[in-house]
């Protein structure tokens, strides 16, 4: 793992590396920078989709709910007001419309960054703890076809790291 | 998207929607500050310095107050609404008026952190933090108050649709039933925004904390989080996503809360304009808070350099434009009363403005309208200690608009046989006060304990953020 | 506790045990503990522990009394546990009888409702008796029988009348006094001639400031001999008033309000109303032509009206003003055109002379014999009360009363203040007070006996036409108390009589059906006659009595007991119409009246009467210095509403000083619009020295200021504002109608020309009630009629006894919470110096749309397939969002725990059909839906539908005026529909588009066109 000072020489290095032929790698920023994920070739579009179906989940489920509720289970005269006064069964629609999305685009990002996860091997390396802070780091995992320890670890070098270290699990 | 280029930073804002010209040179950060100043001197707060004498005297004042709140709901608890000064006909008194301040208050919060967001009002990084804490604090206040003026509060869940062995159901025509579901799902939704924005800092909090509860606590709470670029990626799609949801449901929640009154047949209550008029009461109000909250805080904790003039002057900017909406609502209430020509809405205007509570009706306009026009200027925009009076006046003035909507309204409508008046009692300031109480209380815990101002967001705004090629498209 | 009672009182236990499941359930529903925070819950066990045996000890209150009382519709025997049986008995006030039915449930009595037989009531009742069940549950009645503060048993109050009449035996009854009030009762009549037959020397005092004292002595100025006199109001076409509330207070007011109000009706012949009042009545509202005049002009009036219409020889005295004058003249003319058929009336405000006048003008308008009926009188001994008082009051001076037996009333509190009857019945030796509660009159008595409620003993009295009705008990005394008649009998040689032996053996005498005459038996002392009166007695005749009895007492009424009418003949001209009358001087004079709701102050610790709003007024739970605007302008004083409860509870009027004939009083000060100038008038009844918790320090005591010589009113009165204010509980103090469609009046001419207008306005929402109303059976409505509505208020208390309102108190009521489900509403039209008030009845409209239902988010109030807007109280989470979305503002809510989860007599009264509501839930009008079951269960079991008429509210059941109609909207024929069919049908609210069910029927005006340009 490569600790870099600058989020340029990080974002150059991840496209040096994904060039030198380098997939399963990852890198750690202390803020999102948006370069990395074309460096790193990141395309993830699951999570929109979510919020989409948990949004019409949650509206469906609201209407129904109000529908059920005061035309089927317990139909009452509220005012001579038709059992099915949906104008009056929109506000609440909404708001379960944006209640359900927004549960599932929380839990939905939780679950497909793995979070929570409260071990991780990087936390291993003393100084990654300055990634929340102002470093930068590429790390590149075993599980690499690529991977060679002592050849990844000196074409990490190349890349003018600030320092190297290797990552033990 | 949550590095905005150098482009996007400085001239270009001056084309965007809500900030003006006016102090568009100012930089939202005060130069010369890298990574690891910024995230030093915000978790300098939480992490190393000890507590001052002043948050321990602020916080006893604001705990004291809201002990009052816990008497006031025992006594109210234990003998009923009638220690209130509610009657009949005025059924709605300070509770009422109570909660809609403070849902207004809140919508402040939301409005900054996603729609600025939205706008790509980068200056609102500095900020949105305790505006969203404030919205949280506010909406915990507000919703005490829809269960504490119920005749039984402890039925209060009967609200709520849940299976029971009677089979009945919430009465879904009913803006109280709109009331639980849109301030619930508010509260709800701002949570999660608020939190999720917290995670990254939690992270740096955790790494950077000596102590070692520290590490566990805010470890536990950042979740494991590592800055991974996959992370990042989704963070900002989820926290995007969130913000574009929080937008219409800010709209709406006040947009319901308005229902509470224009469904009704009341005089003075049944009116098209109120959500409208609402909404932009509520960020009215709202922004008026976080001024209030914002100036004593930046120069207690020395925070001029990232919230800076320039906030201040956006924020009265907003202060100004929505004050000029909420004039344009009175205008037309009272337009609309004349031009209907119901005999009903003329006595009501006519009350309004020369009856028992006429006073109070000058009061708010005075608040309200002629107030917020000293923000035209540039000089009182940038001056903290004038803007910090005005914002005073200007809650006052919201708090006395929901007075006005709903005692004046109420306690002279259709048959004169009926006319009565309402006078709060000792136990309607009380549980008022207590709520102030319990809103500062919360609010000197964050700002104990968490970082106020957003570090990850603070740091995409110096200059080191931005990877000086490969970036600009 | 009397042994025999001993298996009765198993049987109450038992039946009590019922009664504490129905409050356990009432609880359950009024839903778990904290609602009743006050401790009801926690010690509910102990609390019924408490109440069985409190009731235990009250001898057992859910028994038939020990004698066989004859039920209205049902045997006794046929009790069967939920169904009510109505009993008829009739209650007295200002002796005169008034008939009346009590429903009872397990031997309860829970709500009075009229005689429809008997002709003082045709079915409706008054306040008073409405309230008179709550006074026979009043925790604070006198409980025990004391001598000088000790608890004695009856038989000592026995011994000591014993050694009383021995003593008196000596001296023929020279030291012995009886006062009781006026006596219409022929049993008590003839026990007293008895005794006075026993004792010659022995005197009986009568007083009874409440009722007919100078209408009294104006008849015997006119008659030359005592008689008494009521009017057929049905055959009038043209009624003059001087100072007469005769719809709403003396004998017979409920008869005349019926027959006023069915001529008044579009099909009736129509009756013009011409009245000359001080302090504006009820009467004064319905009149179409109402004269503000001080009550010593009045006697002008009714004199320049007696000269111009040609009675002999009459004083003119002083000119009027200008407008009386108009007034005058119109009056004159209409009543020449409707010679016999017109009625003057007189007011018991008036002295005896404008009686006298009124009866003078009735004779010369051959009014006599047609709409004016005589009577020979209707008391058994009627005296000139006032002479009557003074002369007992010297008496006790002199020191020559050794024993004073008080049968009711309260002299002490009573008596004019020149009297000084306290510091001088304090001289008598032996001083006996009989009473329902420790009043003024008891504290100085020694011997203070509880009396029985009418409820609870036997009795008889006479209508104002000389009916008779048995008054038959519907419970054991709850504190064993006594009747007049048995205290009475302790001076006979029978003293241990029952009530029941002593009313019934006095009718059988009358009937005959003792062939030796019990009134000789009586005479002969020793046991021999008690055996002679009641053992010998012939079986034929005994048959036949007993069937005469159980027809009276079933009845109500005694068949053919109506005294005969007679004609008046004045022994020669009348010597008061020559004199002068005596000029008026400019002081401002001060006007004695009864109190409307609490009457002399009999009423003064009746929750119900004291939250009653007064007609006009709208003051509860105090009485007011009450002027002109004008006039408390002029005196400096003011009244603002506060900002707590504001127009609608609490209104601060200036505390004013009175300086009267060396005496004086302070007391708040209260505009009323239509109230003559420099004119004060005051209510009786406040102000009380010694009464239960509800009376106690309430208002002012006005009595303290009037003297022997002017009962009614006095000149030379001084008013000075003392610089204090005392807040007082008005519930509306706003009677303006800002241009708002609120009242309709229409003249009867135009009648006719009038087009009906149109329910329903277009709506938003599918209208699909109509499809929802032919599902069920019944559509319920009401129809209230502004034209026959005198704001008695009869129906308030009516329904709050129905269904169990709580009473809140003087301060809730100051903060806007009155409890009342329906209320009378009063507006004024025209000028404040004498405004034209219309008044008009406020339940629930039950709306088609109601407003209510749609906010409320529990489903609490919702709508029945018949239409009903029902209120589930065990639902309510009480947001009282419905309450403010009601435009008629007729929701009430429990803000407090209002309702008196404690007292076990109150638990006794409640109706058991209707759950007793806890703190926190909103109420409101049901249309007395519990009755609508009953009616309903009732039908089913005969498979038919329910009749037009078989069920009626509350407020319809007892309202005189016939005003509150209810029915099936369905059926086409029923009176309701027919009369929502009536042109002047209108809508309150209507343009709101709620659709209410209840809807007004416009008052009808027949101004005079000679007055009505001004």
């Amino acid at each position: 793992m490569a600790e870099f000072d600058s989020s340029t020489a990080l974002v150059d290095a991840a496209h040096r590396a994904y060039n030198e032929g380098y997939r399963k790698m990852d890198a750690y920023s202390p803020v999102p920078i948006e370069e990395l994920h074309e460096a790193l070739h990141m395309h993830d579009d699951r999570l929109p989709k979510i919020v989409l179906a948990g949004g019409i989940l949650g509206g469906l489920g609201g209407y129904g709910l109000q529908y059920w509720a005061s035309v089927i289970a317990y139909p009452m005269n509220v005012g001579g007001r038709p059992l099915h006064s949906w104008p009056a069964f929109i506000p609440v629609t909404f708001e379960t419309t944006i209640l359900a999305a927004a549960l599932s685009a929380v839990l939905g990002m939780l679950a497909l960054n793995g979070l929570p996860q409260p071990f991780h091997p990087v936390f291993n390396v003393p100084r990654f703890a300055l990634a929340s802070r102002n470093r930068f780091f590429l790390c590149i995992e075993a599980r690499d076809a690529k991977f060679n320890i002592d050849s990844t670890r000196q074409f990490l070098e190349s890349l003018g790291a600030r320092e190297v270290t290797t990552v033990e699990d | 998207m949550m590095t905005p280029d150098p482009v996007t930073r400085t001239p270009k804002e001056a084309h965007t929607p809500i900030a003006g010209a006016a102090g568009a040179g100012v930089p939202v950060i005060a130069p010369g500050h890298n990574f690891a100043t910024v995230t030093d001197k915000i978790s300098a707060i939480v992490l190393t310095r000890r507590t001052s004498l002043g948050w321990w005297f602020g916080f006893a004042i604001a705990f004291a107050l809201a002990n009052v709140l816990l008497v006031s709901i025992g006594y109210l608890v234990a003998v009923g609404v009638g220690v209130w000064g509610i009657n009949q006909p005025v059924a709605w008194g300070f509770a009422i008026v109570n909660f809609v301040w403070w849902i207004g208050i809140g919508h402040a919060g939301t409005l900054i952190s996603a729609i600025l967001l939205l706008f790509k009002q980068t200056w609102r990084t500095s900020i949105n933090r305790f505006a969203e804490a404030m919205t949280l604090f506010a909406v915990a206040c507000a919703g005490l108050f829809p269960i504490l003026h119920l005749g039984r509060p402890w039925l209060a869940y009967w609200l709520f649709p849940y299976s029971n062995t009677m089979n009945v159901w919430p009465q879904f025509r009913s803006p109280l039933v709109w009331d639980v579901f849109a301030v619930s799902t508010y509260a709800t939704v701002s949570l999660l925004f608020w939190f999720v924005g917290l995670i990254p800092d939690l992270a740096t909090l955790r790494d950077r904390s000596e102590s070692r509860a520290g590490r566990v606590i805010y470890g536990a709470l950042a979740m494991g989080w590592r800055g991974s670029a996959h992370h990042w990626h989704r963070y900002e799609t989820a926290y995007l996503l969130l913000a574009g949801l929080a937008t219409p449901l800010v709209v709406s929640v006040h947009t319901i809360v308005s229902f509470d009154f224009a469904i009704s047949v009341i005089p003075g209550w049944h009116a098209t304009v109120f959500p409208p008029y609402f909404v932009a009461g509520a960020i009215y109000s709202g922004f008026a808070m976080v001024l209030t909250l914002a100036i004593p805080i930046r120069r207690v904790y020395g925070l001029q350099d990232f919230i800076t003039d320039r906030h201040l002057n956006n924020m009265a900017k907003i202060l100004l434009v929505t004050g000029l909406i909420v004039a344009y609502g009175y205008m037309i209430e009272a337009f609309m009363a004349w031009y209907s020509a119901n005999t009903y809405e003329v006595y009501m205007m006519r009350n309004r403005m020369t009856g028992p509570y006429g006073p109070l009706y000058w009061a708010l306009l005075f608040c309200n309208v002629l107030t917020p026009q000293f923000l035209w200027s540039n000089k009182i925009r940038t001056n903290a200690l004038l803007l910090f009076i005005i914002s005073l006046i200007v809650n006052v003035g919201m708090w006395l608009e929901r007075f006005v909507i709903v005692v004046t309204s109420l306690h002279r409508d259709f048959l004169p046989s009926s006319w009565g008046r309402y006078e709060p009692t000792m136990w309607d300031w009380g549980t008022y006060m207590g709520t102030i109480g319990l809103f500062l209380a919360l609010l000197f815990l964050f700002l104990r304990f968490l970082p106020m101002i957003s570090i990850f967001e603070m740091r995409t705004l110096v200059p080191d953020a931005k990877p000086d090629q490969g970036g600009a498209r | 506790m009397k042994p025999g009672d001993a298996p009765e009182f198993w049987r109450t236990l038992a039946e009590k045990n019922g009664a504490n499941l129905d409050e356990l359930v009432g609880d359950e529903f009024a839903s778990r503990l904290p609602d009743s925070f006050d401790a009801v819950e926690r010690r509910a066990f102990l609390k019924l522990m408490g109440a069985s045996l409190a009731l235990a000890g009250m001898a057992g209150c859910t028994r038939q009394p020990p004698e066989q009382i004859v039920p209205y519709v049902r045997q006794p025997e046929s009790i069967i546990p939920g169904q009510p049986l109505f009993y008829s008995t009739a209650m007295t006030l200002g002796g005169r009888a008034t008939g009346i039915l009590v429903e009872s449930h397990e031997g309860r009595p829970t709500k009075i409702e009229g005689n429809p037989s008997h002709p003082a009531s045709l079915g409706a009742t008054d306040v008073f008796a409405q309230a008179a069940l709550l006074d026979l549950y009043d925790p604070d009645r006198m409980q025990t029988l004391t001598y000088r503060g000790d608890i004695l048993p009856w038989s000592a109050f026995l011994g000591a009348m014993r050694t009383v009449t021995t003593t008196e035996q000596a001296e023929s009854g020279a030291g012995l006094r009886i006062l009781t009030e006026t006596v219409c009762s022929p049993t008590l009549g003839a026990q007293i001639e008895e005794i006075l037959a026993r004792f010659p020397s022995a005197v009986w005092h009568q007083w009874d400031p409440a009722t007919g004292v100078n209408s009294a002595a104006g008849l015997r100025m006119a008659a030359g001999n005592d008689v008494s006199a009521h009017y057929n109001v049905e055959s009038a076409a043209v009624i003059v008033s001087f100072d007469a509330d005769f719809l709403a207070c003396g004998a017979g007011h409920l008869r005349y309000g019926r027959q006023f109000a069915r001529r008044r009706r579009p099909e009736g012949a129509g009756c013009r109303l011409y009245a000359a009042e001080a302090m504006p009545t009820t009467t004064g509202a319905k009149a179409d032509h109402r004269l503000p005049l001080k009550p010593s002009q009045i006697e002008m009036l009714a004199r320049a009206l007696a000269a111009d219409l040609g009675v002999a020889g009459v004083n003119r005295g002083a000119a009027l003003p200008a407008d009386a004058q108009a007034w005058l003249t119109a009056v004159r003319n209409d009543l020449n055109a409707h010679r016999g058929a017109s009625i003057v009336i007189a007011g018991e405000g008036q002295p005896a002379v404008v009686h006298a006048l009124a009866h003078a003008l009735n004779a010369t308008l051959g009014n006599a014999g047609r709409t004016v009926l005589y009577t020979d009188p209707v008391e058994t001994h009627p005296v000139d009360q006032v002479r009557s008082l003074r002369e007992l009051a010297d008496a006790m001076a002199a020191g020559d009363v050794d024993t004073l037996l008080i049968l009711g009333g309260n002299p002490v509190y009573t008596a004019p203040a020149d009297l000084r009857f306290a510091e001088q019945m304090a001289k008598v030796r032996v001083r006996a007070h009989l009473s329902l509660h420790a009043n003024e009159t008891s504290a100085i008595s020694h011997w203070q006996i509880p009396e029985a409620h009418f409820l609870e003993a036997w009795s008889d009295a006479r209508a104002f036409d000389g009916t008779v009705s048995i008054v038959q008990p519907l419970i054991a005394p709850l504190y064993g108390g006594r009747s007049a008649h048995e205290v009475l009998a302790a001076l006979s040689d029978r003293p241990e009589r029952t009530g029941y032996q002593i009313v019934r053996e006095f009718w059988q005498e009358q009937r005959g059906a003792t062939p030796t005459g019990a009134r000789g038996a009586i005479a002969a002392t020793g046991a021999s006659g008690a055996t002679g009166a009641t053992g010998a007695t012939g079986a034929t005749g005994a048959t036949e009595f007993e069937a005469f009895w159980r027809k009276t007492v079933h009845d109500g009424v005694m068949a053919n007991t109506a005294l005969p009418t007679r004609a008046i003949t004045p022994a020669g001209p009348i010597a008061a119409f020559s004199t002068a009358p005596p000029a008026p001087d400019g002081g401002i004079e001060i006007a004695f009246r009864n109190d409307p709701t609490i009457y002399d102050g009999r009423f003064n610790n009746n929750g119900w009467l004291q939250e009653l709003p007064k007609p006009i007024t709208h003051l509860t739970w105090d009485n007011a210095v009450l002027v002109s605007p004008a006039t408390m302008e002029r005196l400096g004083g003011a009244a603002r509403p506060d900002f707590t409860g504001g127009e609608r509870g609490q209104i601060h009027g200036s505390v004013v000083a009175i300086t009267y004939r060396g005496r004086s009083v302070r007391g708040a000060m209260f505009p009323v619009a239509g109230h003559p100038d420099d004119v004060a008038t005051l209510h009786l009844g406040y102000g009380r020295a010694r009464t239960g918790h509800v009376g106690a320090d309430r208002g002012f005591n006005a009595g303290a200021l009037r003297t022997s010589d002017a009962l009614t009113f006095g000149t030379g009165a001084q008013i000075a504002t003392t610089g204090d204010t005392f807040p007082l509980a008005c519930v509306q103090y706003h009677h303006l109608m800002e241009g708002r469609d609120i009242i309709r009046a229409i003249p009867r001419a135009e009648l006719a020309s009038l087009k009906k207008e149109e329910k329903a306005l277009p709506s938003m929402w599918p209208v699909l009630t109509d499809e929802q109303e032919k599902v069920a059976d019944y559509k319920w409505g009401m129809s209230i009629d502004l034209n026959a509505c005198n704001g008695c208020n009869a129906c308030v208390v009516s329904c709050q006894a129905e269904n169990n309102i709580p009473v809140v108190g003087k301060v809730e009521v100051m903060r806007g919470r009155e409890m009342h489900w329906l209320r009378v509403d009063s507006y004024h039209q025209g000028e404040v110096a004498n405004p034209k008030t219309y008044f008009q009845p406020v339940p629930c409209m039950h709306c088609e749309t109601a407003p209510c239902e749609p906010v409320c988010p529990v489903g609490a109030t919702t709508h029945s397939s018949e239409g009903l807007n029902d209120m589930v109280y065990n639902r309510c989470v009480g947001t009282r969002y419905c309450s403010n979305n009601c435009p008629y503002k007729v929701r009430r809510f429990n803000f407090l725990q209002y309702q008196d989860w404690d007292t076990p007599s109150l638990k006794l009264g409640r109706n058991p059909d209707v759950s007793v509501r806890s703190r926190g839930v909103m109420e409101k009008c049901t249309y007395c839906v519990q009755r609508i079951s009953a009616g309903r269960i009732q039908s089913e079991r005969e498979g038919r539908k329910i009749q037009d008429g078989e069920v009626t509210t509350a407020c319809q059941s007892v309202c005189p005026a016939e005003a509150i109609v209810f029915g099936n909207l369905n059926d086409p024929s029923s009176r309701v529909s027919m009369l929502q069919a009536e042109q002047r049908d209108y809508a309150l609210l209507r343009e709101l588009n709620t659709r209410p069910r209840t809807t007004y029927l416009a008052a009808i005006t027949e101004f005079n066109p000679d007055l009505s340009d001004k």
